[in-house]
């Protein structure tokens, strides 16, 4: 019932949040709904039994597919990611104006309904059918309320995961002929009568479709575009929870049901992540855009899951799940940096800031702690989410994970560089009458930071929350 | 029966109403109640309450899967009529006789519902593709309907005489029309023997015309131009219920045949389906504007609908055809409905649309998703029903991937309106626009919604 709950509550406030008008009732409708959202989704999953996390109806009884909902471990800790950070972006951005407020914030919240979707379905149908839904709202949020290049920038990355998706449907349908009891289950699938060497190709379109929603490297072209030019909000939600909808989907469906063919092209994947990784490395030291920046960062922290996941192992799977939710958040705070420098200074160029820790010190303390985390400093949530990734990586091939540690290397290199370009050196022209940051984006900003570090101190109730997925996905291995 | 003899009678009374009163609005009434007659006494003959009983010696033979697909026609040409009906008036002066043709026309949809025997099938088209040419060029003071129209007529009378020689020889190779008594030509073919060349030959020029009829490559040519010279509230008709009738013909004549085919059939069926596709998504995408675009955009859905050719004998792919021909229709209709109310049909003449006419915008915006297959639209499981049944029927990947590959340009040239009604600054000049015309709209679309959730609430029908 839990499952069905969250995904009601968020669909229910975003159809009635279309007929606000007012920015201020909007974004306190909004705001209300996540709050709500989230004190259910904690209660739920920790304050009620099994039995209700599960949920099941008929739908399409003729075609094997049903309305099946479930929350396991790894669902859990992305739902809880998920439903924290609607309330974290909507309050940190509440300052923010937007023409027709009430459509910007019900499709924020159809959004919403879109990624529990993803993160609770177990039937691949309806999984296809959550998939699409949380990526038009998107689409509608960047294309409407973006920047200047919106219209174009959006719809690349429109067509681009639409062909994805599109591609995993054909392999949806293809498993879905070769169930025993052509059923779209989650169970059904996992239990095909698909040989090692027909699983290639659906692997393949399964694959395609989460690795275009990543992006692992060559297909990550849409992204930095996108997180560019879509409100900060939307980037928020984009790299903060969407893009984890590809890792998910990985764990979920392509390794349990293709487990040969991932096996088999392991390697391939895993060195196209960690190309990513550096590729994505080495821009980012050359952006002088601080959302072009975080962008690349995120692309190359993202190859890192990916090549875990590839890389198989307790460990390893361990370590994505728990790094899922941290780098989730750690993300949203630094967007909601950018957001704050952009909307107090007007421009988000490197070379024109500088000296902003003599203006705004709690700003300069709070962007410190978060770059730490960026790169993974031991006593921040990221550091044992990355140590159990590398671990993963060492025990597959210790070249590989010398490879990819350079990127650990490069991401300190531009972090330190963005602190030390936005917060010291010289006062500029612009950063002149800088002001302190906001007190939305503050609180919010040190709610994240002590989860930051308190997930770095005492990060056990993460692998709580996932052990028990992960033991699973390794017995069907 | 009841729906080929009530549909042709009620073309009749709507010749006469012109006789009687020059109010078109009451005309407009008359039709509109015409087809909910027409509806219930095809339900009626669904629901075995009451029939005609005229012996035809199997020429005609009503099934529950025809009377379906008649249901699902006359309800679009219901929807069709509450939302164009009174843009029909406005075409010209002879307003009764437009809606007798369009009853004319639901009469050859019945036919083509429930023949049995290439002469049926014949007869049907004919009583079909007539009307059609009529109302094509019923602009007569524009020149562009007027080329349409002469070009539509001539490419359809080559194509009917294509199909008749094509029916000749099957004729000439069998002794019977095929189909009587549901035995199809199989029976004169053995699986081992080379069926006769006369045959073959046959079945060939028959699948040359059918694909004129549904405007399936490479005989599409006409489309665009007929599409875009017609008068729009036509186009409307012509592309989704017409087109359906044709799909609908073409899968149940060939229900029966392909086997003569042997495996050369699907090498044809596969070249129809990937040119089909390729040259109405192709083209659709440069087209600047939205009408033409939707003559391309519909020779695309075409190609879709082409795959429950591969599958004709299996359950999902019937249900698959109901399924998409209902999506589409609505989709179209509502799509033409909106268009039909602006002064400018370039993909410019929609700018704006949504700050001006959000109701409008709401609702096209819901027929192009639905027409592009994003879930949550009927759009999606109509695409699914007919790739599903064309893979379960043993049709290859690629063919399936290219299918959807080719979908996802379509969302390109279906979003471009999209774009311009939401992003994009203007201010596009409208018709007057009813508050009736409006709650019609937001019905239509609440409709491709829920048949995009549960499709079932429809396909059940067709068993109990």
């Amino acid at each position: 019932m839990i499952p069905v709950l969250l995904l009601f509550i968020p669909l229910v406030a975003g159809i009635l949040g279309f007929f606000i008008k007012d920015q201020k009732a909007a974004s306190n409708w909004a705001i209300v709904a996540s709050v709500i959202t989230l004190l259910t989704a904690v209660i739920g999953i920790y304050a009620m039994p099994a039995s209700m996390h599960q949920f099941e109806a008929s739908w399409l009884p003729s075609i094997g597919a049903s309305f099946s909902v479930a929350l396991d471990g790894m669902s859990k800790m992305l739902v809880l990611l998920t439903a924290i950070s609607m309330p974290l972006i909507l309050i940190a951005t509440r300052n923010n104006n937007y023409s027709n407020p009430g459509a910007f914030y019900a499709l924020m919240s159809l959004a919403q309904v879109g990624l529990i979707g993803v993160f609770v379905s177990m039937d691949a149908l309806l999984f296809y059918f959550f998939w699409e839904l949380a990526l038009i709202p998107v689409y509608f949020l960047s294309s409407i309320w973006g920047g200047e290049k919106r219209i174009a920038v959006t719809f690349k990355f429109f067509i681009y995961t639409f062909i994805g998706s599109l591609l995993m449907l054909v392999g949806i349908l293809f498993v879905y002929l070769h169930t025993k009891d052509h059923s779209f289950a989650w169970s059904s699938f996992t239990n095909t009568d698909l040989t090692s060497g027909e699983e290639a190709l659906p692997f393949f379109l399964f694959f395609i479709a989460f690795a275009i929603k990543m992006p692992i490297f060559p297909l990550h072209t849409w992204q930095p575009d996108a997180y560019e030019q879509a409100p900060t909000a939307t980037t928020m939600v984009l790299s903060g929870v969407m893009v984890k909808m590809g890792l998910f989907a990985v764990i979920r469906w392509v390794l349990p049901l293709f487990p040969f063919a991932a096996h088999q092209f392991a390697m391939p994947i895993i060195i196209l992540s960690v190309v990513g990784m550096i590729y994505a490395s080495l821009i980012a030291i050359k952006q002088d855009d601080i959302k072009r920046l975080i962008a690349y960062s995120s692309i190359a922290h993202i190859g890192l899951m990916a090549a875990a996941i590839f890389a198989g192992g307790t460990l390893g799977l361990q370590g994505v799940q728990v790094q899922m939710f941290n780098h989730g958040i750690n993300v949203i705070g630094l967007w909601i940096l950018a957001n704050a420098i952009e909307s107090t200074l007007g421009t988000r160029k490197l070379s024109e800031l500088g000296g902003l820790a003599t203006k705004a010190p709690t700003m300069a303390i709070l962007f410190v702690v978060l770059a730490f985390a960026n790169i993974a400093l031991p006593l921040t949530n990221a550091f044992i989410g990355e140590f159990l990734l590398f671990n993963g990586l060492f025990q597959y091939n210790i070249w590989i994970a010398a490879a990819a540690g350079v990127s650990i290397i490069l991401g300190a290199i531009y972090t330190l560089q963005m602190v030390q370009k936005v917060l010291f050196g010289e006062v500029s022209a612009i950063t002149e009458n800088a002001t302190e940051i906001n007190a939305y984006s503050k609180w919010v900003l040190i709610v994240i930071v002590i989860a930051v570090i308190a997930l770095g101190v005492y990060p056990q109730p993460l692998i709580d929350l996932t052990k028990d997925s992960v033991n699973a996905l390794l017995v069907i291995k | 029966m009841n729906a080929i003899i009530v549909s042709a009678l009620l073309g009749v009374v709507m010749m006469f109403s012109g006789i009687f009163t020059t109010n078109k609005t009451i005309i407009k009434n008359i039709a509109t109640a015409g087809v909910l007659f027409l509806l219930a006494a095809n339900l009626m003959e669904m629901n075995n309450l009451f029939s005609f009983d005229i012996n035809t010696h199997d020429l005609i033979v009503t099934q529950r899967y025809g009377l379906f697909f008649n249901c699902i026609a006359y309800g679009a040409t219901f929807i069709y009529l509450l939302l164009s009906g009174s843009d029909i008036t406005e075409v010209g002066v002879n307003v009764a006789e437009y809606f007798a043709l369009i009853f004319f026309v639901l009469c050859g949809v019945a036919i083509l519902s429930s023949f049995n025997g290439l002469l049926m099938l014949f007869i049907g088209v004919e009583i079909l593709s007539i009307p059609l040419y009529i109302l094509t060029g019923s602009d007569k003071r524009n020149l562009k309907s007027n080329e349409a129209s002469l070009k539509y007529f001539l490419m359809g009378s080559f194509s009917t005489g294509i199909m008749l020689m094509g029916i000749a020889l099957m004729y000439g190779a069998t002794g019977n029309f095929g189909m009587v008594h549901g035995a199809g030509l199989r029976g004169v073919v053995t699986a081992s023997q080379q069926p006769p060349y006369l045959l073959v030959a046959g079945v060939i020029l028959l699948f040359a015309s059918m694909s004129f009829k549904v405007s399936a490559a490479p005989f599409h040519f006409w489309t665009p131009d007929v599409y875009d010279g017609a008068p729009s509230v036509f186009t409307s008709f012509m592309s989704t219920i017409v087109k359906a009738a044709g799909m609908l013909a073409f899968i149940r004549v060939f229900e029966n045949q392909y086997t003569i085919l042997g495996p050369t059939w699907h090498i044809i069926v596969d070249f129809a389906i990937v040119s089909t596709l390729l040259i109405g998504n192709i083209t659709a995408v440069f087209q600047q504007s939205v009408k033409r675009m939707l003559s391309y955009s519909s020779i695309a859905q075409a190609g879709f609908m082409l795959f429950a050719l591969y599958a004709s004998n299996t359950e999902i792919a019937k249900e698959g055809i109901l399924l998409y021909a209902a999506a589409y229709s609505l989709a179209t209709i509502s799509i033409f409905a909106v268009l039909i109310k602006l002064h400018d049909y370039t993909l410019d003449g929609f700018n704006g649309l949504a700050k001006k006419e959000p109701v409008l915008a709401f609702a096209a915006t819901v027929s192009l998703l639905s027409l592009s297959g994003i879930p949550l639209t009927a759009g999606f499981f109509a695409k699914y029903y007919v790739l599903a049944g064309a893979l379960q029927a043993g049709g290859a990947l690629w063919l399936i991937i290219v299918a959807v590959l080719l979908a996802a340009v379509s969302v390109y040239y279906y979003f471009r309106v999209i774009q311009a009604m939401y992003f994009k600054e203007g201010d596009p000049q409208t018709l007057p626009i009813t508050g009736g015309f409006k709650a019609a709209l937001i019905a239509v679309a609440a409709l491709i919604v829920l048949l995009g959730i549960w499709p079932s609430l429809l396909l059940s029908w067709l068993y109990f």
